[in-house]
């Protein structure tokens, strides 16, 4: 690996640690940013010269720092900050990185200074847009453009989407703390939902012509991780982190050799990734033996991704188990989305009739092209196979992607087929 | 120490001056009471409907001719009526307070940091 990869490596994991705790210390996020962005610069000026250094974030840390002092000393309409913030005394003579170890955080406040982080990013003030796009970029690291194409906006949209955020954080004085206990379900809530978008937009891009982008599902599970991590008493936490990777271990299957999109019942299982089964059982058993036999929406989802992951084939799921996980999860979460998967379960349990008079039932999904395939289906296996190319064709005109609907399209002809 | 305005909006149809919503003024007094003795409160008054509103525009520059509209700026469902001025540490601390005046289940508020304009 050479400098500038191990750089990289480094600027990811470490990265934010370094800017969690500067950020506290200078107390403004966009300057900690800023410093931040400014010591990777040097970095990637010095290393290659002088060689990767023993211990990088300390390096990252003093760098970064004395940026930071640098920056505040050129805003000078800022001087009681400037006094305030550096109480460490960065003004020695650089290089003096064995003292910066010493006077560098211990683990426990580092810690705190990451869940600072993470529930400014999440802070519920801020739109949701603002919170994934924050979060990808301050606590995953990922540089504006490749958020920009991740989400398919013009890299300036994206930018001036951060450069508000941070401002909002600054001027409305969102807090840099972590939620007291009472508040804290309902934060951690946010924080879980901004990664599970993230792992979602993977899997269902909502424009474009990728399938699956594998990169944003790399950076949930990455997230999660660093979540599971600071928080491991919080089961739903786990259950999240055992979700992600359960559902990224058939991210192989899920398209055949020329990139189309292959559906559930077609995957090929064993191309499915067994090392995310395994870890991703593993955090689920963990996640179970910590909630007291509460299970949360996330565990529920971690059980159904297992149910589905670990089947042989799709005609050899458990359905049973299927439906009556569905049944939990939608009596906790009043959810159409929840309510559809239910019924295509209960087709393959009970038969399409059953199927079809319990997607009859759901209110909500009319603009759905999974809840009119799910009733072409059905209506395909009854026999009544005029209506489901009907149901079909208007899946097509609702599909959000073009690989989705090239999909539905062969399918509407090969029911058309068959009227001939 | 930040201060924000918690600017309090009303459907137009239900404002505060009108039955049923005169029923919570002494839920309203009791908030005020409250953030004063916490040392929150720094001022606070309601407004006249926007019924009782003039809209000035200058022409054409400093000096120009006054135009005067009778009403609102914009014509909306919902309408300001009245603020708090609230000064705490952050936003969290602003919104727990906000959240306890009898507008923010009644109508709905909106919290404005202050910019600080020094003369």
């Amino acid at each position: 690996m050479n400098a500038t990869d191990t750089l990289v490596e480094v600027l990811r994991s470490e990265g934010p640690r370094v800017l969690a705790t500067l950020a506290r210390t200078v107390g403004d996020l966009a300057v900690a940013e800023d410093a931040l962005s400014e010591a990777t610069i040097a970095a990637l000026d010095t290393w290659p010269k002088t060689g990767i250094p023993d211990n990088p974030r300390a390096w990252l840390a003093v760098v970064a720092r004395r940026k930071a002092l640098d920056l505040l000393r050129r805003e000078s309409a800022r001087p009681a900050k400037e006094t305030a913030a550096f109480r460490w005394g960065t003004e020695g003579a650089p290089g003096q990185i064995e003292e910066a170890i010493e006077a560098m955080e211990p683990e426990t406040s580092l810690r705190d200074d990451m869940l600072r982080l993470i529930f400014t990013c999440c802070h519920p003030a801020l739109s949701r847009e603002a919170q994934v796009a924050l979060s990808l970029r301050t606590l995953a690291r990922l540089e504006v453009p490749a958020i920009a194409r991740a989400f398919l906006v013009p890299e300036t949209t994206m930018a001036k989407r951060l450069v508000r955020a941070r401002s909002k954080i600054a001027t409305a004085r969102i807090p840099y703390a972590i939620p007291s206990d009472a508040e804290l379900p309902g934060r951690l809530a946010a924080v879980l939902t901004v990664v599970y978008l993230i792992a979602t937009e993977a899997h269902a891009p909502t424009g474009g012509d990728a399938v699956a982008r594998v990169d944003l599902e790399a950076e949930a599970i990455r997230l999660a991780r660093l979540l599971a991590g600071l928080m491991p008493d919080e089961p739903e936490t786990l259950s999240l982190l055992a979700l992600l990777l359960l559902t990224s271990a058939r991210t192989p299957a899920r398209t055949d050799a020329d990139g189309n999109p292959v559906t559930l019942p077609n995957q090929d299982r064993t191309r499915s990734n067994r090392a995310a089964i395994a870890e991703g059982s593993a955090w689920l058993s963990e996640a179970v033996d910590r909630s007291g036999g509460v299970a949360g929406p996330y565990q529920i989802q971690a059980h159904l991704a297992a149910a589905h992951s670990t089947a042989p084939s799709w005609q050899e799921t458990d359905w049973d188990r299927i439906v009556g996980l569905y049944d939990l999860l939608g009596s906790i979460t009043a959810n159409p989305v929840v309510a559809l998967n239910r019924a295509i379960a209960v087709t393959e349990r009970d038969g399409p009739e059953a199927g079809l008079a319990a997607l009859k039932t759901i209110v909500g999904l009319e603009y759905s092209h999974l809840w009119h395939a799910a009733l072409a289906d059905n209506l395909r296996r009854l026999g009544h196979t005029s209506e489901a190319a009907g149901e079909l064709h208007t899946a097509v005109t609702q599909a959000p992607s073009e690989a989705e609907q090239r999909l539905l399209q062969d399918r509407l002809c090969a029911v058309r087929s068959e009227l001939r | 120490m930040t201060q924000y305005v918690a600017l309090c909006y009303y459907d137009r149809d239900q404002y505060w001056d009108s039955p049923p919503e005169t029923e919570f003024s002494p839920q309203y007094t009791e908030f005020a009471r409250r953030a004063t003795k916490a040392g929150v409160m720094r001022g606070g008054e309601a407004l006249h409907p926007v019924t009782m509103s003039t809209t000035i525009t200058v022409s054409g520059g400093k000096g120009g001719d006054v135009l005067l509209v009778d009403g609102p700026y914009a014509e909306a469902k919902e309408v300001l009526g009245g603020y708090f001025l609230l000064e705490v540490a952050d936003l969290d601390e602003a919104i727990a307070w906000a959240a306890q005046i009898p507008t923010a289940w009644r109508g709905k508020i909106e919290l404005r940091p202050i910019a600080p304009v020094h003369a």
